[in-house]
Parts: C-alpha cells; sequence; structure tokens
C-alpha cells in the first residue's frame, strides 16, 4: 500500500513562506492569486492487513512524528 | 557541580556550551551523545545545545526529541533536573512537549544572527535568580526559525503563570508577544532562543549568559 501524507501549517498560524510565494506570483501579474499555504507530502511505502489498519498507522505516525500538530494538520491518503 | 550537554548529530553549540559553562561556573561538563542510553550520575544541569541536529529535516528539533538519549532527559527533567534548551535545543523542548508552543519560520524569512537586548522578564527562576535587580540582558540570537508560536490560550497562562522568562526588547523574527524564552510550571525546564553560551565573557560583547549557567548551578 502506498501512503501520502499532506503537512500543512494549520490556518491561522502564519505561513510566511505562502505569503512570499504569494507576493511572487503577484509579480508575474497573477493578481487574482490569494491565501497561499506552502506544505509538504510524504510518501511512502506500507505493509497492512487492510485499508482501516494502515490508516490507523499512518494517523499514529503523523501523531508521533510526521507532523506537529500544535502548529500543523495533515491529510493522509491510501492507495 | 556536574552538567551535560546532549550531542545530536548536526549540534554545533555544544563545545560552545562545554566551554561556557566551564568557564562561567567551574563545573565539569560531560558531552553525551545522543545515541546514549544513559546519562553520568549525580547531574545538576543538561544542556541541549544549538545547532542543526538531523539538519532539521522534517522540522527544526523534531528527530532529536526522538534520540535514544532523550528518554532519559525527559525522565531526569520529570525528575526536577536543571534542563535548558538553548536555541535547537529549544525547538527540541517544544516537539518533546516538555514545553509548550512551536517555532515557526522567522517573519521575514531571514535567518537572523545579531546581538539582541532582552528583557529579563521573570528573574525569579532558578535559572534567572542571579539577574535579581537587572532588567536586561545581552545576548546574540542565531536562528532561521525562532518566531515562537502558541495559541492565544497558552500565550494567556504563560504570560499570567511567569513562564515568560526573557521578551525582546527589539523582536528580530516576530515571536508572539516578544517571547524570547520560557519555562515550564515546575521551574526546572528553560527554553530560549539567545544564545547565553556566545555571551559568557566580556570579550564576546557580553558576559549576561554567565549568570543563566551560574544561577542554573547555584543551587547544586
Amino acid at each position: 500500500m502506498r501512503a501520502k501524507v499532506h503537512v500543512f501549517l494549520k490556518p491561522g498560524v502564519l505561513d510566511v513562506q505562502g505569503k512570499a510565494v504569494e507576493q511572487a506570483l503577484h509579480g508575474l501579474g497573477w493578481d487574482g492569486v490569494s491565501q497561499v499555504r506552502v506544505g509538504k507530502t510524504i510518501e511512502f511505502d506500507l505493509k497492512a492487513g487492510d485499508a482501516a489498519a494502515a490508516e490507523a498507522e499512518v494517523k499514529a505516525m503523523c501523531e508521533k512524528l510526521l507532523a506537529n500538530t500544535v502548529i500543523e494538520s495533515y491529510r493522509v491518503e491510501l492507495a | 557541580m556536574k552538567a551535560a550537554v546532549i550531542v545530536f548529530p548536526g549540534s554545533n553549540c555544544d563545545r560552545d556550551c562545554k566551554v561556557a559553562i566551564e568557564r562561567s561556573t567551574g563545573a565539569s561538563v560531560e558531552m553525551v551523545w545522543h545515541g546514549e542510553t544513559w546519562l553520568p550520575d549525580g547531574l545538576d544541569l543538561i544542556v541541549l545545545p544549538g545547532g542543526f541536529s538531523y539538519g532539521d529535516y522534517l522540522r527544526c528539533g523534531a528527530m532529536a526529541s526522538l534520540s535514544p538519549v532523550m528518554t532519559e532527559v525527559k525522565a531526569a527533567a520529570e525528575r526536577g533536573i536543571a534542563t535548558v534548551g538553548i536555541c535547537n535545543g529549544f525547538q527540541v523542548l517544544c516537539e518533546m512537549g516538555l514545553l509548550p508552543g512551536a517555532l515557526l519560520r522567522n517573519e521575514k524569512l531571514k535567518y537572523v544572527c545579531k546581538a539582541v537586548d532582552l528583557e529579563v522578564t521573570n528573574s525569579q527562576t532558578r535559572f534567572t535568580a542571579g539577574y535579581q535587580g537587572r532588567r536586561q540582558a545581552t545576548m546574540t540570537v542565531g536562528n532561521g526559525e525562532g518566531n515562537f508560536f502558541a495559541d492565544e490560550a497558552t500565550l494567556d497562562r504563560l504570560e499570567g503563570e511567569g513562564q515568560v522568562v526573557f521578551r525582546y526588547l527589539n523582536n528580530p523574527n516576530g515571536s508572539a508577544r516578544d517571547i524570547a524564552g520560557i519555562i515550564n510550571p515546575k521551574g526546572n525546564v528553560l527554553g530560549l532562543m539567545p544564545h547565553p553560551d556566545r555571551a559568557f565573557e566580556p570579550e564576546l560583547g557580553s558576559a549576561d549568559g554567565a549568570i543563566l549557567f551560574q544561577s542554573a548551578l547555584a543551587s547544586a
């Protein structure tokens, strides 16, 4: 099973990188861009019995290491 | 008096801390590799030094907080042993949950490396008792992710309980409420972004950092 974990700063937590990217896009003429957020994706293969077990395991990984839930939220995709 | 400095792969202020503590207090300082599963006996102070542990991969301090020796550090901190995290060490303490909040990317996206003037907000702690009567201290900062963040309720609690120990007089990185250093409720775990280890004798521009190490070891 392939897991994808998307990690983003929570809404309300200042994303200075997102802000810088937004300003750069505005500078290139894309004035319609707003609310840019920069996150990261972590992908890996996982041996797991079924989807439910895999999801529980990946969530545990997020809580323990992959995300800092004080400032970040995460979303898990399994395929 | 005995102190330990934890050395992670990528720490770069570990030896600065050792020299700073030795010269300012006369304590013996042991360097402890992060992969160890023990700490020396009879420690009076544990220091998590500055640097870029694990190359700042994933998040600053995230991997270091899970290093084998950190189980022992956590247990020692919970037993009440004085523990201070400086810069990357502060990030590690937050990642471990020994201190609340987190350190975000600096507001202006710049790595800030300069001397900063600090307010000694709480001089009643075991780390700051020596600043008694002095309301200011000067140390240097060197960080790209030193922007302290916590939710409003946590910030209110930190301020209300006297857990804000140092504040920036001219906030260099966007830290919430100008916070430069905080302490846990029990008063034995301190985290700060400025480097006392780079300000321990006048030749370095300031000797104010020495007072922190002297205070921390005064009760030993």
